[in-house]
């Protein structure tokens, strides 16, 4: 019993990245109906800006110690952070600690020009050519930016760990007598990506921005009859949607190191969740990627890899292809979108 | 009637023939001109570096570029010569090799075999390569091991740790110096089994490919053999980045130990996991919970900073040794880049260094010359101390280092301790070992 609800944790967790991305994807493609394969990309650009601020706290006055040497046997050099000098050891150390925390601050505006920037710059010139072609110069912009990152942090994953408050387990189940440990920075994801998915359909549904905007996705013709600038709405959508992703990422960075190629690793399970959940529902988004980094976690149990060995690598996709058999649309897809 | 000798079949047979010469490889064709591929018939030899320039081990690749370019500076007689001086064979006069300069190409292998095939066969039939060297995946090293056979030129292969390398798929033309699964294993096994005694449940994670196998295979064999029980090997795929569902049913599965056989971008992650979810504070068994990294390296263990305090692994060579080889490479490859050397580093300029030597002992840069110097070659002064190139499968035997992650860094470097330096002789295992069982050398092929 302790296992299955371990796995049921991990796979809130997991499904609460999987939500965040999926639900940037929707919204790009619910407004503006571009399939946007760069949108995995944003989400290591948001890691970036945690590894980024980390670096920035970091930044050092060298001083040489002469007691101790290199590994050259020369005179050792060594740093002392500049917050460290300024606000003393104690305070500055905690202000490095909490780095990943205070990145969000940093990677809002970020992303949100990221997005802006990418739209206005590249992706509105191909909201009229087919998807494919969306699909291949997003892809393609991925492709570039996960180079640069690569050539400004290089390849192998950076260590960006949690505050050292948050970063110890707890047993979630000694109310009830159960022994359920569980790291405490994954539940504080989890929270997180709700708090974010909760911020992102308040603002759609009690803000006259938020009715415009759906309004928009129902009916975008009908809307700019309206003499309402729709196109300038869902541009900022775009960036909304970015910095989604971006938070995502910044949250992230503590369960695994990032890397330069960590948004290709979410992007295709991301699109099998977007397609699942309907293509263009925000419910929907939400749904599937709980529901499938649930499904994932539970096909990693010894138990069911002996019945069925390999499903944990395959699960995700057979369980899409059933849905998409018994429900065309997906979960809560709308009638219409994504159809001739 | 006509008195003409043509003959449609002969026709036929003529055409047959002209066309099968003209559909042959260059790389085949070539050799039929000279006495083996690409012999060097000019003032320069030109050496092929195929290394992961892209991808996740690029970090590990660029690494191993310095260090050929340096071994390549060293040969010519430029820079302080490094482990020239203190290596044990002194045929290297830094004139080149057999006075001829050493000119090199580089290659990106992108940590995928067909791309690795790709430039290694670009490298020997554009650039006229007389040897391929490089790799940071036993998977690729394979691959182009195999093709490097088919062309006949010597493959130096770089950091591959699969037994399967010298193993089942070992080739006349290749020769590997880095260690393999196998010891290490036969290392930590004993360090192992002082620290945490002989009765250990262990619970294996390993990365589903040819390098994972044979590791985990190697560690449950040697630990088994100490009395330890192994619980589980659960294989994890290649592309997994959250490792948590599979960190999960460690916790409950009575296991005290838990052997991560990762490497590089998955070691990071899962090693991370394994320690947000509280293993290392962990009582089972009344024991104190532990986590092994078999196969540790410097650059990776960055990667997981803080988490790799006080785990135990094996490494095939440390910056920190104090030997005179050591020191002497550490400090010509510090003062160039400004930072010691990893261990693939050290292992790709061993092997420039011992292909140089081999070809000048022998006199031709013929392969199968080439090949008859390294097999049972005996040096020392490149690092590991004393060390043989078997020759009846072309792996390096020498000594082996079992390192822990260091509670108290220094610096950004100073991130493993070596605890024992493991002698040769207890690594060493018959050619006809089980795990290394299946394929055969075969004959060296120069082309």
């Amino acid at each position: 019993m302790d296992a299955i609800l371990l796995q049921v944790l991990n796979g809130l967790d997991k499904g609460s990245a999987y939500a965040l991305i999926a639900l940037g994807l929707t919204l790009i493609f619910g407004t503006l109906g571009v399939v946007n394969f760069a949108h995995g990309a944003l989400f290591m650009i948001g890691a970036f800006c945690a590894v980024t601020v980390q670096r920035i706290l970091n930044l050092s006055y060298e001083t040489v110690d002469e007691s101790q040497t290199d590994f050259l046997g020369n005179a050792l050099v060594v740093k002392t952070p500049y917050v460290e000098a300024w606000f003393g050891a104690e305070t500055g150390g905690a202000i490095i600690d909490w780095a990943v925390p205070l990145a969000i601050l940093f990677a809002i505006p970020i992303m949100v020009f990221v997005g802006y920037a990418m739209e206005r710059g590249l992706i509105k010139h191909f909201y009229k050519r087919p998807h494919a072609d969306q699909i291949l110069v997003t892809f393609g912009l991925a492709i570039v930016l996960q180079e640069m990152i690569k050539y400004f942090y290089g390849a192998n994953p950076i260590q960006t760990p949690a505050p050292e408050a948050l970063s110890g387990i707890v047993n979630l189940g000694a109310i009830i007598g159960m022994d359920i440990v569980y790291p405490v920075w994954r539940i504080v994801y989890f929270f997180f990506s709700l708090l974010v998915i909760g911020g992102i359909f308040s603002f759609l549904r009690f803000t006259t921005f938020g009715m415009v905007v759906r309004a928009g996705m129902a009916d975008r013709e009908t809307v700019g009859l309206l003499g309402i600038n729709i196109d300038k709405r869902f541009t900022i959508m775009f960036g909304i949607a970015a910095a989604v992703a971006g938070l995502a990422g910044v949250m992230y960075t503590p369960i695994n190191s990032p890397n330069y190629h960590m948004g290709m690793d979410f992007l295709v399970l991301s699109f099998v969740v977007v397609v699942v959940g309907g293509m263009g529902s925000l419910p929907g988004a939400v749904l599937a990627g709980f529901l499938l980094g649930i499904l994932e976690s539970f096909a990693s149990m010894n138990e069911i890899k002996s019945i069925i060995p390999g499903i944990d690598q395959i699960i995700i996709y057979v369980v899409a292809i059933i849905i998409l058999l018994v429900r065309p649309r997906g979960l809560m897809g709308r009638k219409g979108v994504m159809e001739e | 009637m006509s008195n003409s000798k043509f003959t449609r079949r002969g026709m036929l047979k003529t055409g047959a023939v002209a066309g099968a010469g003209v559909a042959l490889p260059t790389i085949f064709t070539a050799s039929s001109v000279a006495a083996y591929t690409n012999e060097p018939t000019g003032g320069s030899v030109t050496l092929g570096f195929n290394v992961p320039q892209t991808g996740p081990y690029a970090d590990e690749g660029a690494d191993e570029l310095r260090a050929y370019q340096l071994a390549v500076e060293h040969l010519n007689g430029e820079g302080d010569g490094g482990m020239l001086n203190t290596f044990s064979s002194k045929e290297l006069q830094g004139n080149g090799i057999m006075g001829k300069k050493v000119e090199f190409v580089t290659g990106d292998t992108q940590t995928k075999s067909d791309a690795a095939r790709a430039s290694a066969k670009s490298m020997i039939e554009k650039d006229g390569a007389v040897m391929i060297t490089g790799g940071s995946s036993s998977g690729v090293a394979i691959a182009v091991q195999g093709l490097c056979q088919e062309a006949g030129v010597i493959f130096m292969a770089g950091l591959t740790h699969s037994n399967d390398t010298t193993g089942k798929d070992k080739k006349a033309n290749g020769f590997r110096h880095f260690f393999n699964g196998y010891m290490s294993a036969a290392a930590l096994a004993p360090v192992l089994k002082n620290l945490y005694g002989t009765d250990r449940n262990a619970y294996h994670l390993t990365a589903d490919y040819t390098w994972g196998w044979t590791q985990e295979e190697s560690i449950a064999a040697a630990t088994e053999a100490m009395g330890w029980n192994t619980v589980n090997k659960v294989r994890t795929p290649l592309a997994s980045t959250d490792f948590s569902s599979y960190i999960a049913p460690v916790l409950n599965s009575g296991a005290d130990v838990l052997v991560l056989n990762h490497y590089g971008g998955n070691m990071v992650n899962s090693l991370t996991n394994a320690v947000q979810f509280g293993l290392r504070e962990k009582i089972v068994n009344g024991k104190q919970f532990e986590i092994v990294v078999p196969l540790y390296s410097r650059l990776m263990a960055k990667g997981a900073g803080a988490n790799v305090k006080g785990i135990h692994g094996s490494t095939n060579w440390h910056w920190s040794l104090q030997d005179d080889a050591s020191k002497a490479f550490v400090k010509s490859f510090g003062t160039k880049y400004g930072f010691p050397p990893s261990q693939a580093a050290h292992t790709v300029y061993c092997q420039t260094l011992l292909y140089a030597d081999a070809a000048t002992r022998a006199g031709t840069f013929n392969p199968c010359g080439i090949g008859e110097a390294l097999e049972g070659f005996e040096f020392d002064g490149l690092g590991n101390g004393k060390t043989l190139y078997r020759a009846g499968d072309h792996q390096c035997f020498k000594d082996v280092l079992v390192v822990r992650g260091k509670e108290n860094p220094t610096s950004e470097f100073d991130l493993l301790e070596v605890v024992e330096v493991t002698p040769a002789a207890q690594v060493t295992y018959p050619i006809d070992h089980p795990m290394f069982a299946g394929g055969a050398l075969g004959t060296c092929n120069a082309g």
